[in-house]
């Protein structure tokens, strides 16, 4: 299959591909796997103190389309509030890697996992 | 000789609807349907009967890749109990299940970068067991007891271990080939 020019631009030079250290204040992590492919996806946002994202790191194994979609978000999110991330949508991520039908499902991927992280952000600052 | 085309495949090689498989009857059931529907026996036949008989081919082989493989098996009793297995959409694995996923992954690409054949021999026969493990277990559920729900998150598991598996054996062609 042919990929996209910005595929291959992500998948050539992912962005903040890594970790952040786990105790580290304001991170959060979120883990989504997409079974028809296998492949699994972990974003972690790090947010500071006015609720806004500064940084974003990610680690996907998986196709192009999912490292793209993945390296994507994390450009994405960052100066961000963690509601305005929550509004980025698998088809916005799918229109600009012109991904297509059968990799939808990357974009998917994502869009849930930027929600995980979010989800696991609330939980450890709520609790 | 006709098939119903609406009859399941378990009905179609006249097997139980069930997860456990009698291998030498599937076989046996797809060998003697193959020679009944093999297109040389309507050469001589106007072209709506061939057509005909190569639909039959063809619904004998997809019943018999379909049957023949555990996971692909499993699916299709899911699908045959109304139950969406949701492979396309749900994400939601466990976070203990992802981490350890990830955490294979991890195991495989450092061990095909350093090139340790036997790190990659050693994960690949822990993950066979393990494999096993799941297979077993989806067994029970499908077959004993009828726990279609959890079935498909086990069978959406085993989708990421079976990709594992292939990434493994890839990565020991690369490092002997």
């Amino acid at each position: 299959m042919a990929y996209s020019d910005k595929v291959l631009d992500h998948y050539e030079n992912p962005r903040n591909v890594g970790s952040f250290g786990k105790d580290e204040e304001g991170v959060a992590t979120g883990m989504v796997g997409a079974p028809a492919c296998g492949d699994v996806m972990k974003l972690q946002i790090k947010v500071g103190k006015d609720g806004v994202i500064e940084d974003a790191k990610f680690k996907t194994y998986g196709c192009g389309s999912a490292i793209a979609s993945s390296s994507l978000v994390t450009e994405w999110v960052k100066g961000k509030t963690i509601d305005q991330a929550l509004d980025i949508k698998n088809t916005q991520i799918a229109e600009e890697l012109a991904l297509p039908p059968v990799k939808i499902h990357c974009s998917i991927l994502a869009e849930d996992a930027i929600k995980a992280a979010v989800a696991d952000y609330r939980k450890k600052h709520q609790a | 000789m006709s098939i119903d085309l609406t009859q399941d495949y378990f009905s179609l090689f006249g097997l139980p609807r069930r997860y456990a498989l009698d291998e030498p009857a599937l076989e046996a059931a797809w060998h003697r349907l193959q020679s009944q529907v093999h297109p040389d026996r309507y050469a001589h036949l106007p072209d709506a009967d061939k057509r005909r008989a190569m639909q039959w081919a063809t619904r004998v082989n997809e019943g018999f890749r379909t049957l023949k493989k555990p996971l692909a098996r499993a699916q299709y009793l899911l699908v045959l109990a109304g139950v969406d297995a949701a492979i396309e959409t749900n994400t939601a694995m466990s976070p203990e299940f992802l981490m350890e996923q990830m955490e294979w992954r991890e195991a495989v690409e450092e061990a095909r970068a350093a090139g340790e054949v036997e790190a990659l021999e050693q994960l690949h026969m822990r993950l066979l067991h393990h494999a096993r493990e799941v297979r077993a277990e989806l067994g029970r559920q499908l077959d004993v007891d009828n726990a279609y729900t959890e079935a498909a998150d086990t069978v959406r598991r085993l989708m990421f271990i079976e990709k594992l598996q292939h990434e493994i054996d890839e990565a020991l062609l690369a490092l002997e080939g």
